[in-house]
């Protein structure tokens, strides 16, 4: 017992590091399952509002490049208003619209931590689950798809980046309907995705726009980016091509959360076959 | 003692801040990221028992893990640094030689011996960082190319601190 007490004391620096290293990828591995969550990052209290706190500081630097954006998106939305149509026929009639029913709405939130300069890149946003926020949503932005919310906490979430080595996102070319899915490109470069495994008879052109399909978790046809080049060098054996993404992640500022109100409906019916088979 | 035990703590939050709030935002053509927290393991002082060390190398990591949404993985590359250090250390430094001079500093230690430091132990901390990240063999050649100018990056770094907060060996 006494030689073993002076040998474990000898090589304390190794037990030691034994110890802690086993800890550290415990948690390490299991943070990386998309199930299990933990609360080291940045949705908890404390490094929360010190991100909230440094990008309200950013914000103000910021000020005229966000004023640009909203006007340009004010523009675009006052363009669809109905007192902007010229309304040629004489009389109208209001009719109770039944056909439609809203499937999606959306939530909008500011980002107060992004990186897009690691393998792994997280988003935090401002709004959690006090505001309806839960895992598993879509994020979109101004131009496109952002990313899926990770884990919420009452006043936060984190959101697993488009710019992530195990995102990947169900899509289509817009033109001519061809599926695939994209991920983002191996290179690191936060301004290039990849579509790959699309059927070899798709015919992609330079700068053919590639949208999220049914497939998705995002409404159908809301944009990921531009095809920029047909031969990329990493892929499968069908078709793949590398895309210009349409969201600038450097510049992310503000976000909507979309809200599937059929969701829990479509996947309930989905275990249910599942149990039935 | 509480000297020492004031400084390291004041390091210990400078280096998560200036880690977490500013070279977060710093990259070089998308290949080099800085990483130079690690400075805080490597400048705590020498008698320091390695029951203290590594859970302050654990701590660090962790911190740092916590601004960075990657929970574990700096704090399993800085308990890894943590060990490379108690090494290096034993191998290089007589315990008897120096009486007053307690922190592996660049002033204390002279450039020679702190470059040939910091370097292996910045090599070995990023080398395991950048692969446990990626965790890929495909993506060898870009991980390798990453953790080459980053480790250069990080270097250029610490050495600079370490002229900025040059002091002399007193005779």
């Amino acid at each position: 017992m006494r030689n073993l007490l002076i040998f474990i004391t000898k090589y304390s620096a190794f037990f030691l590091f034994l110890i802690f290293e086993a800890i550290a990828l415990y948690i390490f591995i299991n943070y990386n399952d998309f199930q299990r969550a933990s609360f080291i990052n940045t949705s908890n209290e404390v490094t929360g509002n010190l991100y909230r706190n440094i990008s309200n500081v950013n914000d103000y630097l910021k000020l005229k490049e966000i004023n640009d954006s909203l006007a340009r998106q004010n523009a675009l939305l006052r363009n669809q208003l109905m007192s902007s149509l010229y309304v040629d026929t004489a009389g109208r009639k209001k009719i109770n619209d039944s056909v439609y029913k809203q499937q999606y709405t959306y939530i909008e939130a500011r980002v107060i931590n992004n990186s897009v300069n690691k393998r792994m890149n997280y988003i935090t946003i401002n709004k959690g689950s006090l505001n309806g926020i839960a895992k598993g949503m879509g994020v979109i932005a101004d131009g496109g798809v952002v990313g899926i919310v990770m884990q919420a906490s009452p006043h936060f979430s984190v959101i697993r980046s488009l710019l992530h080595k195990d995102t990947r996102i169900s899509a289509m070319l817009a033109n001519s309907k061809e599926g695939g899915s994209f991920m983002w490109a191996e290179d690191m470069d936060p301004h290039k995705g990849l579509l790959y495994d699309v059927a070899n008879s798709a015919q992609p052109h330079l700068g053919d726009t590639v949208v999220t399909d049914q497939h998705s978790l995002f409404p159908i046809g809301v944009q990921l980016g531009r095809v920029s080049n047909l031969k990329p060098k990493t892929g499968g054996f069908f078709l793949n091509m590398e895309v210009k993404l349409s969201v600038d992640f450097s510049k992310l500022e503000y976000v909507y959360v979309i809200n599937n109100k059929f969701a829990q409906e479509q996947q309930g019916l989905e275990a249910l076959q599942k149990t039935n088979e | 003692m509480s000297r020492v035990l004031f400084a390291n703590f004041i390091r210990f939050v400078v280096l998560v801040f200036i880690q977490a709030f500013l070279l977060k935002n710093v990259t070089v053509y998308d290949l080099a990221v800085p990483y130079p927290y690690i400075l805080f393991v490597m400048l705590l002082p020498f008698e320091t028992p390695n029951i203290v060390l590594f859970p302050l190398a654990f701590l660090m990591g962790l911190s740092i893990d916590a601004f960075y949404d990657t929970p574990g993985l700096h704090a399993a590359a800085t308990v890894l640094l943590a060990m490379v250090r108690v090494l290096f250390i034993s191998i290089t430094v007589q315990k008897d030689s120096f009486d007053n001079e307690p922190e592996p500093t660049l002033g204390s230690m002279g450039f020679r011996w702190f470059f040939t430091y910091s370097a292996i132990l910045t090599l070995v901390h990023h080398f395991f960082l950048f692969n446990l990240e990626v965790f890929r063999l495909s993506e060898m050649e870009y991980t390798l190319s990453r953790f080459l100018m980053s480790s250069v990056f990080t270097i250029l770094l610490m050495l600079i601190t370490g002229l900025l907060f040059f002091r002399k060996k007193r005779a």
